[in-house]
């Protein structure tokens, strides 16, 4: 197998081709648009919120495989989690992909994310996998403005 | 050493290039000889920037080592050889263009500087409130923005001339649209987005009918097409080095004498005055009212030197064979199920859109660049181009006088490589 396969791996495409929770939610809490102008990424994401905890979340747009696979298994991270625990993921996540956290060495709470540890070695697509989650950031800071990435 | 490219023979005018003539050329270009991410380097991206011959890279470096001095200043023995190198450079410019007189080239940072200095300068004189600026749909951002930032100061209008499903512009559309109030018309020559030759020889003259100066965005022909100012006619033709085998950081605007006679200066500063006190000052003459402060010199003896080698090469001979290797690929990668060319002009240059199913441009690029293959993946700053095809954006492979018929088919084993992982 091709090494271009440490990105582009099975779970990857899968999510990709079977983006979980990728529906409009009917009674949001949350709503936060993402875009990134330089590859034409955009989604948006839903949240409902019980108290301190994500009860729901789900999002749609288009991008690229990176960063459709990554809202995708974002949502399946975050759902049913704490604000603070989605917080410390989003914080680690970030870490993760710019080469900060080794999942291999660096304790973490990153579980099936680490999948995406890749991207790394290719600094031209962090931000595809990290638009969903700076997305997720925005929601739930409470910031009610289009979120532009561009890091 | 003599490059390879001096053992050329010069007089096949209007044929490509042999295999073996290929392989000479592209020892000339060390970069080729590299490998990236432990394959051979494919570079199918020379439309973004064009590698260097080592002639030009070490013209740069012998300016640094033994010439370095400031021009038009010193008296001094190293002053004067920069100022002959660099004066030289710019005669190669004019006859490698064929302007009828250096004082018209004006020696810029690159196409994007020279097409604002346009804006700017003819436009603060010639252009008002109501006046309108035609541009085609298919223009790098460079040749809309500086004429929409002119428009929002002045109140003038942009008409944007339109292009069929092929990617070629509308020419009786165009006709129409030409009238009094058409101040500027701005064409790229060849779309760096969709690789269209654009008829501007044509557009040219169908505009000067009506007294209208056209500018030309030259930035991917001047590379790949022998371009004459004179017998094409425009009014202002822009170009950048790096495209062209030279140094970034250095292009050119060519512009009328009269144009350029009658447009105020661009930026203030050294080397465009001839005389300042603090109750006036006296501007240069051309081409120097246009170049405030001290130039890219370097890159500028750089330029001449690349100029020097595409002529050795031969600019008909490197066009003929783009051709056929562009020929060749549209039929090797437009075989391919589930490849779709975006720009598929009768006429067109070294460049292949194409988009794969809907597998997005940028998992095409990161994929191919795993093979060593360098393209371009996004909207190649041509956005309104994407939007007329209805695309955030395409990959894109362009080629260069130094690519192979067998990096091509590296490029095809690479697309089903996508093909293959993506499973569409």
């Amino acid at each position: 197998m091709s090494d271009s396969n440490e990105l582009y791996q099975q779970v990857i495409l899968d999510h990709n081709r079977k983006p979980r929770n990728f529906r409009v939610l009917d009674h949001p809490d949350r709503e936060q648009l993402g875009h990134n102008p330089l590859c034409g990424d955009e989604l948006t994401i839903y949240l409902e919120l019980d108290g301190q905890i994500i009860s729901d979340i789900s999002f749609q747009g288009s991008g690229c495989a990176i960063s459709k696979a990554s809202a995708s298994m974002m949502t399946t991270a975050v759902k049913g989690k704490s604000l603070t625990e989605a917080e410390i993921l989003f914080q680690e996540f970030h870490r993760m992909v710019k080469g900060e956290l080794d999942p291999e060495l660096d304790s973490h709470h990153l579980g099936r994310l680490t999948i995406l540890a890749g991207v790394r070695e290719f600094p031209a697509r962090v931000k595809c996998a990290s638009l969903c989650w700076h997305t997720l950031h925005a929601a739930l800071e409470g910031g009610a403005e289009p979120l532009l990435v561009q890091e | 050493m003599a490059a390879a490219s001096e053992h050329l023979p010069t007089n096949a005018t209007q044929r490509g290039l042999t295999p073996e003539e290929i392989e000479l050329v592209r020892g000339d270009f060390p970069i080729l000889a590299t490998e990236v991410r432990g394959k051979p380097l494919v570079y199918l991206d020379s439309a973004a920037t064009a590698q260097r011959p080592q002639s030009v890279i070490d013209a740069v470096n012998r300016f640094y080592t033994t010439q370095n001095a400031n021009v038009h200043r010193g008296v001094h023995h190293l002053s004067e050889v920069a100022t002959r190198e660099f004066d030289g450079a710019r005669v190669k410019v004019q006859r490698f263009i064929n302007a009828a007189d250096s004082d018209e080239i004006v020696l810029t940072h690159g196409v994007t500087e020279s097409i604002n200095l346009v804006a700017n300068c003819y436009g603060s004189k010639f252009i008002s409130a109501g006046d309108e600026i035609l541009l085609t749909m298919m223009e790098h951002h460079s040749n809309i923005v500086p004429w929409q930032m002119l428009a929002e100061r002045t109140g003038a209008q942009i008409r944007v001339i339109p292009i069929n499903s092929c990617g070629e512009v509308l020419l009786d559309e165009y006709e129409k649209m030409l009238s009094p109030k058409v101040k500027m018309v701005g064409v790229v020559h060849i779309s760096n987005a969709l690789g269209t030759i654009n008829p501007v020889r044509a557009m040219i003259e169908m505009a000067h009918r009506q007294g209208i100066p056209v500018l030309v965005d030259g930035a991917q022909s001047a590379p790949h097409l022998k371009v004459d100012v004179q017998e094409l006619d425009c009014d202002f033709y822009a170009f950048s080095g790096h495209k062209l085998c030279g140094p970034t950081g250095v292009g050119v605007l060519y512009g009328k004498s009269h144009w350029l006679e009658a447009m105020p200066p661009f930026l203030g500063g050294g080397d465009m005055i001839l005389s300042v006190s603090f109750e006036k000052t006296i501007f240069n003459s051309l081409p120097y009212k246009f170049e405030a402060g001290t130039p890219h010199i370097a890159g500028v003896i750089g330029l001449g030197v690349a100029i020097d080698y595409l002529n050795q090469v031969g600019l008909d001979r490197i066009a003929a064979y783009e051709k056929e290797l562009l020929d060749y690929a549209t039929v090797q990668i437009g075989a391919i199920p589930g490849v779709r060319m975006v720009g598929t002009a009768a006429n067109k240059a070294g460049v292949l859109s194409f988009l794969i199913d809907d597998v997005h441009p940028h998992d095409i690029g990161t994929i191919l660049d795993q093979e060593g293959i360098a393209i371009r993946a996004g909207h190649h700053c041509a956005q309104p181009a994407m939007k007329f095809f209805g695309v955030p954006a395409t990959a894109r492979a362009s080629f260069a006088f130094y690519n192979t018929r067998n990096e091509v088919d590296a490029l095809a084993r690479s697309i089903n490589r996508v093909i293959e992982v993506f499973q569409v």
